[in-house]
């Protein structure tokens, strides 16, 4: 008799396995997380295609989700993504990668697609650190933290990459860290039904390469950390900058409906074909 | 009950963009108006595009590459395509290639320092062994240099542009109806050996317009990448025989293919750890390519009568325009030339160039740079003939009695 069979092995490239993530870190939670939510959706990992970029982040789907997948370089799964999604609009197209990797390197699409309301899902894994690289300052990295490449402390503050993508016009945007791992879940169900541009940033964990660094050693520090840290954003309008300061906040940051850009491209590509039809008398 | 998640049940609804049949072809001809057109290269090279099939361009405006932009935004969408402006030429590479993974011929053109920043992802769809076309209307460099002025200082470049070792095919059309012929070549090589294909125009032919003769459907052959001929469990994306040549399944067909720039055994999955799948696939990536050179590599030749003690020149892109004059000038004057003319640049036309050292005791090379084809005419030649650089920069092409006088300038 063989073994019993995970309910969620079919999302995951078995003949890969064991995963290459260090023990705590938060990257095994967002699989778990994302693999949950394609299989409470009752998708289908055939019409999915993954994305991701360079770093421990992109690992999560590529290679260990199951599905047509592009690992790309380093900043521009994004970039890429448009280009499968134009194509295969009837597909999900989902993008899973670092903080370094789309608000850092690729900040640039990753404002642009938001801008554009395309429909894709990027589920941003912010670790507040270059992971992979062995732990430099990202962007994302809080002032005053020591890390390889700010051995004297960072005088950067950091980006609040979930407000920048609502800023810049995504449908839906939330934050949440892998301490809410069900809230996640369901966000992400959200984020993937709800056509437009859909960003969650996700607070996780690398003690590897961080926590070393600000005294956070295991995953259960981070995740304590996070639990007390974490504010609902119902709660956290209205409260001053001052207030918010050390503060994650969590919850849902927009959820709006806008004109998609690839169904706006289709509708050009259909008005001027169809033009053309009449143009030559429904010879074309 | 739930349907079972991993069947592969987008099949029917996959319809890839690939109008390869004479309807298709017929109503991009009727778009384009006329059989005969006088148009500039830089569109000669967007009708060559839809001609062979591309529905998907993305581009980023430079100079003087743009204007195939603004003719693919206003044509692409009337033969049922898509033509974007993405936020860089990084982003544009990305998108094509994407695109073309999920099953479409797909183009971008730039400019120099565009092309420097696609370098990147040019690497990447060499390791993916994605299909794609990328036009670089080359200017003067370096960095943004003279922008509205014509240079060949990209050549080098095209060949070495990304780190590492790679293949692939860079083309160099010398008049407009050449820059409609290799765009629809370039596509046919591109499907065929599974690699970016490079169109190196220039501002010079980009923005001179000409007369261009649209083919009809018999006349040319249209290529498309082979999909997978193997059932869905047995199939591996980097598996090949005695081509060499993987075939390519294309996203949402239900084969959950992997596609990664990391180093990759035939599963598709990382290798990073192995010196043997290293080298195996890049050697590959590289003999897929020379393997085949014969049947890539395009010259023309206009040689003498007789066999020995010519003159060779060797030329390429818009400056062979200036030595068709300055040939039909030295052999009034009596002279012995043969005139090798490289449509392909890379690979380089190694063979080509050695036969013809065979001939001339001398070869003169004029280029629109300082110095690029003349190192591979060099190396080609080993020593058998005298090669001498007729270089040229600042936007000017070279007048036909420059030429002339040096090569009359060397015979004794
Ligand atoms: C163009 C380029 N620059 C730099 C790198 C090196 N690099 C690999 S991963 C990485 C950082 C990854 O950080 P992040 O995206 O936050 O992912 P994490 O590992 O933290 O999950 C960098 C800089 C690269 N691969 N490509
Ligand atoms: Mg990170």
């Amino acid at each position: 008799m063989s073994e019993p069979r995970h309910r969620l092995m079919d999302f995951v490239r078995e003949e890969i396995m064991p995963h290459r993530f260090c023990s705590g870190c938060g990257c095994g939670t967002v699989l778990n997380a994302f693999t949950n939510a394609v299989e409470g959706l009752g998708l289908d990992s055939a019409e999915m295609v993954c994305v991701s970029g360079i770093g421990c982040s992109s690992w999560i789907p590529s290679p260990y989700f199951r599905a047509d997948t592009l690992h790309t370089t380093h900043g521009r799964p994004i970039a890429f993504a448009t280009g499968v999604k134009i194509l295969r609009p009837d597909l999900t197209v989902v993008v899973i990668a670092g903080d370094g990797d789309v608000a850092g390197i690729g900040g640039n699409h990753l404002i642009h697609a938001a801008r554009r309301n395309i429909d894709l899902s990027v589920f941003m894994v912010n670790n507040m650190i270059y992971g992979m690289t062995g732990g430099q300052v990202a962007p994302t990295t809080p002032a005053g933290v020591v890390t390889t490449t700010t051995p004297h402390s960072n005088v950067e503050p950091p980006f609040r990459v979930a407000d920048l993508v609502v800023a810049a016009g995504a449908s839906y945007v939330a934050r949440w860290t892998t301490y809410h791992v069900f809230p996640l879940l369901e966000s992400m169900q959200n984020a993937i039904k709800r056509k437009g541009f859909s960003f969650i940033e996700i607070m996780s964990q690398c003690p590897e390469n961080y926590g070393r660094r600000i005294g956070l050693r295991t995953g259960i520090d981070f995740l304590k950390q996070f639990k007390e840290q974490a504010l609902r954003v119902e709660k956290a309008n209205g409260m001053s900058e001052e207030e918010l300061k050390d503060r994650i906040v969590i919850g849902k940051l927009c959820d709006k409906e806008r004109p998609e850009y690839v169904s706006e491209l289709h509708r050009i590509t259909r008005e001027q074909v169809d033009k053309l039809k009449k143009e030559m008398g429904g010879a074309a | 009950m739930k349907k079972h998640r991993t069947s592969p049940t987008t099949d029917s609804r996959y319809k890839p963009a690939r109008p390869f049949n004479a309807d298709e072809f017929g109503r991009v001809r009727r778009i384009l108006g006329g059989k005969v057109l006088f148009v500039q290269g830089d569109a000669a090279v967007a009708y060559g595009a839809l001609l062979a099939g591309c529905r998907f361009f993305a581009g980023y405006p430079i100079t003087p590459a743009t204007e195939t932009s603004e003719i693919l935004s206003q044509l692409m969408p009337r033969v049922g395509g898509v033509c974007i402006q993405m936020e860089d030429e990084i982003a544009s590479v990305g998108a094509i290639i994407g695109a073309s993974r999920a099953g479409v011929k797909s183009m971008t053109a730039t400019s120099g320092p565009g092309f420097s920043l696609m370098q990147e992802n040019i690497g990447y769809a060499a390791m993916t062994e994605t299909p794609c076309v990328i036009v670089d209307v080359q200017r003067s460099g370096p960095s943004t240099g003279q922008p509205t002025e014509g240079a060949q200082g990209d050549i080098m470049q095209a060949k070495w542009g990304s780190h590492g070792d790679y293949e692939l095919i860079a083309l160099s059309p010398s008049t407009v109806q050449e820059c409609l012929d290799l765009t629809i070549e370039a596509f046919n090589l591109s499907e065929t050996y599974g690699i970016p294909v490079i169109l190196l125009t220039d501002g010079i032919i980009g923005h001179m317009r000409e007369k261009v003769v649209l083919p009809e459907f018999e006349e040319i052959e249209l290529t498309w990448r082979r999909e997978p001929t193997k059932p869905k469990e047995e199939f591996q994306p980097f598996l090949v025989d005695s081509t060499k040549i993987p075939e390519m399944a294309i996203f949402g067909t239900g084969y959950h293919t992997y596609i990664t720039g990391l180093t990759h055994s035939e599963t598709g999955y990382p290798a990073t750890d192995s010196q043997v799948d290293h080298h195996r696939l890049v050697q590959r990536l590289c003999d897929k390519i020379r393997d085949n050179r014969d049947r890539i590599v395009q010259v023309e030749r206009d040689y003498s009568d007789g066999d020995k003690d010519t003159i060779g020149i060797v030329s390429y892109g818009v400056t062979s325009r200036s030595v068709n004059s300055a040939v039909k000038m030295l052999r009034q004057d009596g002279l012995k030339i043969d005139h090798l003319r490289l449509v392909t640049n890379w690979p380089f036309p190694e063979k080509e160039v050695a036969e013809l050292s065979e001939r001339a005791n001398r070869i003169v090379v004029p280029e629109l740079n300082l110095g690029q084809v003349y190192h591979g005419v060099r190396e080609a030649v080993a020593g058998r003939s005298e090669v001498i650089p007729l270089w040229k920069t600042g936007g000017e092409m070279h007048v036909p009695h420059d030429i002339v006088e040096l090569v009359k300038g060397g015979v004794k």
